[in-house]
């Protein structure tokens, strides 16, 4: 069909031909290799091809012991590196049958949504720069700067935590915290209303987003999309709510669905998503209950023979770790069910007949990060 | 008809761009005065790192030349990825009892994520993260590092 030493080849007899983008171009956002047939602007086909991040995550988690194989989570989706040791220790959790304590539960809650509001930050700086609009990109990093100093503070980095641990978490809260968190609250409410009036409303952005890439919701489900990117076509998929961990039964926050299933919504619904962990945040930052933020668990991890699953919402979709274990210290198999790599089958269905300057947009709208996708 | 849509459409498609250029006017015009953007290297002497921020496993001694490590291999045990190595003897106490210390304490920085997990299984609190980030260096050799200090002991009362 192709080589890749050719980045535009025809197709001999038809009007069609194959264009390469990436692995290194910046619209990918990562190095994910796109192979194109068009027919002049018009797409026919796209084919991605993935294996150029493979670090082969999972199989190097079966050689590791149940305490050291979360901190390799925190390479996959490094926007929500949280997220992902959370559903790490919350499946080991599971095997183990040890009570979390309450503080443990609301610490992780608030850490959850601040890392959900940075990764949609850093989401709609890019989505707004792959359609061509470059200040939003630094208006949206001046507030995940924010977040990024609370959780070096609190954490020790900034990108790959490594805080979550089967029975709580790492360290207690920083002092500081609680006094930042409310002032990054109070700092952010009115610059999510900035956000809306610099680019929701403008002509130019919705007409690039609007009937761009349209999923029907049948499609969302078979495609085994999941996260915004199913919500935002009338799937009701928020794991927060139909399969709730730690605290979330407790708080009050709505589901957000939008039934456009075109880019534009998936934009909204995002953005919508931001305002709920505002406000989950504000729920919970005022009453942090004292008492310990670890539960006692043994030196060496041994899980009973079995296999446990676990999902978790992150700020792309359902992550899931799915352990078998054999009765050992390590794990027997480890596999990961990561949003990404669902939420990119569906492009090729979505951006049929689209133009090419389109797929960007699209691609912006589904948020994807590469390194989730090929672990 | 269709030239009335087409005007409104003009009209509402040029309130929706001014309204845009309103925020970027207002950012022009009353931008906060805290500057976000950090003159590094130039701030260096003034910048403030968090006492939590993980940048290198350092073992502190103290005036004495002494240190906690009792060379029980649970950080070497800890590390997902093979960063710590120790080298244990045996020193002979004035009592002429054998006892474990710690020969040579390896860490391979250009192997270390910075997961901390050392610094956790540490029974005697030996070892800490340290807050520097700078560790660019010509040779790799350079960052395979030894720990404890050149005649250092264990100190006093530590098991």
């Amino acid at each position: 069909m192709y080589r890749e030493t050719e980045v535009i080849q025809t197709i001999p007899g038809t009007d069609e031909m194959v264009l390469n983008i990436g692995p290194q171009h910046p619209a990918t956002h990562g190095v994910l290799h796109l192979v194109i047939t068009l027919n002049g602007e018009i797409i026919k086909k796209v084919e991605p091809h993935l294996g150029y991040i493979h670090r082969s995550i999972e199989k190097m988690c079966e050689s590791l012991s149940y305490r050291q194989f979360i901190y390799s989570t925190s390479r996959m989706d490094y926007l929500s590196s949280h997220i992902n040791n959370h559903a790490c220790a919350l499946c080991v959790e599971q095997g183990l049958e040890v009570e979390i304590p309450r503080r443990a539960q609301y610490i992780r809650v608030i850490m959850d949504e601040l890392t959900r509001i940075a990764s949609h930050c850093l989401w709609w700086g890019a989505m707004a720069m792959d359609v061509g609009a470059l200040t939003p990109f630094f208006l949206a990093f001046r507030e995940r700067e924010m977040i990024n100093d609370i959780m070096e503070e609190t954490c020790g980095a900034r990108l790959t935590m490594n805080y979550m641990v089967p029975g709580g978490v790492m360290f207690d809260l920083h002092p500081n915290f609680v006094g930042r968190v409310k002032h990054f609250i109070a700092h952010f409410k009115s610059k999510i209303d900035e956000y809306d009036e610099l680019v929701t409303g403008n002509i130019i952005f919705q007409n690039r987003l609007k009937n761009i890439g349209v999923l029907r919701p049948e499609d969302a489900i078979s495609y085994g999309c999941s996260g915004p990117t199913a919500r935002a076509s009338g799937v009701s998929c928020d794991l927060r709510k139909h399969m709730p961990y730690e605290i979330y039964p407790e708080l009050q926050f709505e589901e957000v669905l939008d039934n456009g299933g075109d880019s534009f919504a998936r934009y909204l619904v995002r953005l919508t998503e931001l305002r709920q962990s505002m406000h989950i945040l504000e729920q919970l930052i005022d009453d942090i209950p004292e008492g310990d933020f670890q539960a006692k668990t043994k030196a060496v991890l041994k899980l009973p023979k079995g296999e446990y699953y676990q999902p978790i919402e992150t700020a792309r979709g359902e992550f899931g770790v799915y352990i078998v274990s054999d009765g050992s210290t390590t794990p027997y198999r480890i596999k990961f069910r990561s949003p990404g790599f669902s939420n990119l089958s569906v492009l090729d269905h979505i951006s049929r007949g689209q133009k090419i300057g389109d797929l960007v947009a699209i691609m912006g709208s589904l948020d994807l990060v590469i390194p989730d996708i090929d672990r | 008809m269709g030239l009335r849509n087409y005007l409104s459409d003009v009209a509402s498609g040029v309130k929706s761009l001014l309204t845009g250029m309103k925020v970027t006017g207002r950012l022009f015009l009353r931008h906060h005065k805290e500057k976000i953007t950090q003159q590094y290297p130039d701030n260096k002497d003034t910048m403030v790192y968090p006492e939590r921020f993980r940048g290198e496993v350092v073992m502190p001694h103290d005036d004495n030349n002494e240190h906690a490590c009792t060379g029980c291999t649970a950080c070497e045990l800890a590390c997902p990825n093979g960063t710590i190595k120790i080298i244990t003897k045996f020193d002979v106490t004035p009592e002429g009892k054998r006892k474990k210390a710690i020969d040579t304490f390896i860490y391979h920085l250009q192997l270390c994520t910075m997961c901390n997990l050392c610094i956790e299984a540490c029974p005697t609190d030996a070892i800490k993260m340290a807050q520097t980030f700078e560790h660019s260096v010509f040779d790799r050799s350079q960052l395979i590092k030894k720990l404890n200090q050149e005649g250092s002991k264990i100190r006093e009362g530590v098991e």
